[in-house]
């Protein structure tokens, strides 16, 4: 891992990322999903580009936040459910 | 936060920042906002080497005095020469009202998905979304990667993904190889752009290429494990972690019809110089017309300077303008999509995926806003953006009409947005706002 390794939390669990990663890849990285959908099914980001939804996640307390457009800092607080 | 622009770009993509570049060496007070963290769009996002044009038009707009609002989408018009904005990053909620004299509509384009079976399953994703996130950080060294759908996209992704270490299994373009060949002939009066293609090709070259060929199907058990891909009669199962899939792109016109811009064949009718049916407002890139990269720098330098009111120096653009333009027709002829295409999804095939409505559920309206009042199809966060263009191929619907707000925005926001100060005299915001974009 590069020094500069940003770490954050996803779901309780901790995850250490490269400067410059999405809190999407982050979650990914976590092995969970971003949500789940209406009807129950996991799902994952899809556009990649803040235009689906997929990725909404709670961030800092924050909810629905499209997590494919923040960036990682370190201590961020992330929740999908 | 309240601001005030002489020119405001809307889209930090190239043609929006060629638009600020250009507008701003006139002198003139220029903001340049965009949902993204960092400046680039879709096209020029970091987590590669960019292309040198990338690399000094950002150079070019670091040393220009553009007002930078990174991370912040509009979500409303309440009164001409204001549009309401909020903010995207995490840290905060909170709402802008931007004025301006003059506004630049440069919101590019996004993918264009079809549904089919199981392509809800995490790890199928558009080409340009597998694309976006491997930028953003996801890790793809060692997996495997079907790339699949249409356009030039799909070669660019499948080179990149092979050059970070992913093993492209296949690419499967939809349109038939005799199009591609023409398509490939036409270009040869571009040789900058063979190149791209064929340097494309050989890095993915361990891929298979199929033409005629399409995704009918991704399987897995919560993860994606293998697509079904189909080409004439045959039918065949290929094993990977993910697929790249989309098929080509669709302006991103929420903002242009919320402005009343007129709108014609689905794109914002522009004239020489960029400017839309509504005065003051302009239009650049991709919502006038899907036509790249190169495109896009020239119809935003026109837009930007125009605004600046230095039309007499965009002459030379112009004409390099209708040189491209002729690109614009020759993509969509050759990535036209194949009406077997519309009989993929299966009756229980999501499509909406917002509010989980089934294909089934649609056949029996014959408009947007008739299937959105009967099943939501539509009505969920994306708004249509991901459904609209489905239903479009799928059942000739057009899109039902835009209202504010166009993107979800808080309710604070929204109040905010209800009494902007109409009457606010430029005196009233100082020149100190030029400064410290690190505040915003």
């Amino acid at each position: 891992m590069p020094d500069s390794s940003i770490s954050l939390l996803v779901n309780g669990a901790s995850v250490s990322v490269s400067p410059g990663t999405t809190v999407a890849a982050a979650i990914l990285i976590s092995g969970s999903s971003t949500r789940v959908s209406v009807t129950g099914e996991p799902r994952a980001p899809l556009c990649g580009m803040g235009i689906c939804f997929e990725c909404r996640a709670t961030i800092n307390g924050f909810a629905r936040r499209r997590s494919c457009q923040v960036l990682c800092e370190p201590g961020m607080d992330v929740r999908t459910p | 936060m309240k601001e005030r622009f002489d020119i405001l770009v809307i889209g930090a993509g190239p043609a929006g920042i060629a638009a600020a570049v250009r507008a701003a060496e006139s002198g003139a007070r220029v903001g340049l906002l965009d949902d993204n963290p960092a400046p680039g769009g879709q096209i020029w996002r970091k987590g590669a080497a960019l292309p040198a044009s990338a690399r000094s038009w950002i150079a070019k707009l670091d040393a220009s005095p553009v007002v930078r609002l990174h991370g912040w989408h509009v979500f409303g018009h309440p009164c001409s020469g204001v549009l309401m904005a909020e903010s995207t990053a995490a840290a905060e909620r909170e709402a802008a009202e931007l004025h301006y004299d003059k506004l630049v509509l440069a919101t590019g384009a996004r993918e264009r998905f079809l549904p089919f079976p199981g392509w809800t399953l995490p790890n199928v994703m558009g080409a340009g979304g597998l694309d976006a996130m491997v930028r953003g950080g996801l890790p793809i060294g060692g997996k495997r990667v079907v790339v699949a759908g249409t356009g030039p996209l799909l070669l660019a992704v499948a080179a990149h993904l092979a050059h970070r270490g992913a093993e492209v299994v296949a690419i499967c373009e939809q349109a038939p190889v005799g199009r591609l060949a023409a398509f490939s002939l036409r270009l040869l009066a571009q040789p900058g752009k063979v190149m791209q293609g064929i340097q494309y090709r050989w890095a993915a070259r361990a891929a298979h290429f199929h033409t005629g060929c399409w995704p009918v199907a991704a399987n897995g058990r919560g993860n994606l494990e293998s697509v079904t891909l189909q080409r004439g009669n045959e039918r065949w199962d290929v094993a990977c972690d993910y697929l790249a899939c989309g098929y080509h792109l669709v302006p991103n016109l929420e903002l242009p019809v919320l402005l009343g811009c007129r709108i014609q064949s689905g794109f914002v009718t522009v004239d020489k110089w960029q400017q839309t049916s509504i005065p003051g407002v302009l239009c650049a890139g991709e919502p006038t017309g899907i036509g790249g990269v190169e495109l896009a720098l020239l119809e935003g330098q026109i837009a930007g300077l125009a605004a600046a009111g230095r039309a007499d120096a965009a002459v030379g653009l112009v004409q390099k303008r209708s040189r491209s333009q002729s690109f614009v027709h020759a993509l969509e002829k050759a990535f036209e999509l194949d009406p077997r295409l519309r009989a993929i999804p299966s009756a229980n095939t999501v499509v909406c995926r917002c509010e989980d409505v089934p294909f089934h559920a649609l056949g029996a309206y014959g408009s947007s806003r008739d299937a959105k009042l009967h099943t939501r199809c539509g009505m969920g966060p994306c708004q249509g953006r991901i459904c609209g263009a489905a239903t479009a191929f799928l059942f000739g619907w057009g899109g039902d009409s835009v209202r504010p707000p166009i993107l979800t925005a808080s309710f604070s926001s929204l109040a905010a947005a209800s009494a902007p100060a109409a009457s606010l005299a430029s005196n009233n915001i100082s020149n100190q706002n030029r400064k410290d974009t690190d505040t915003l």
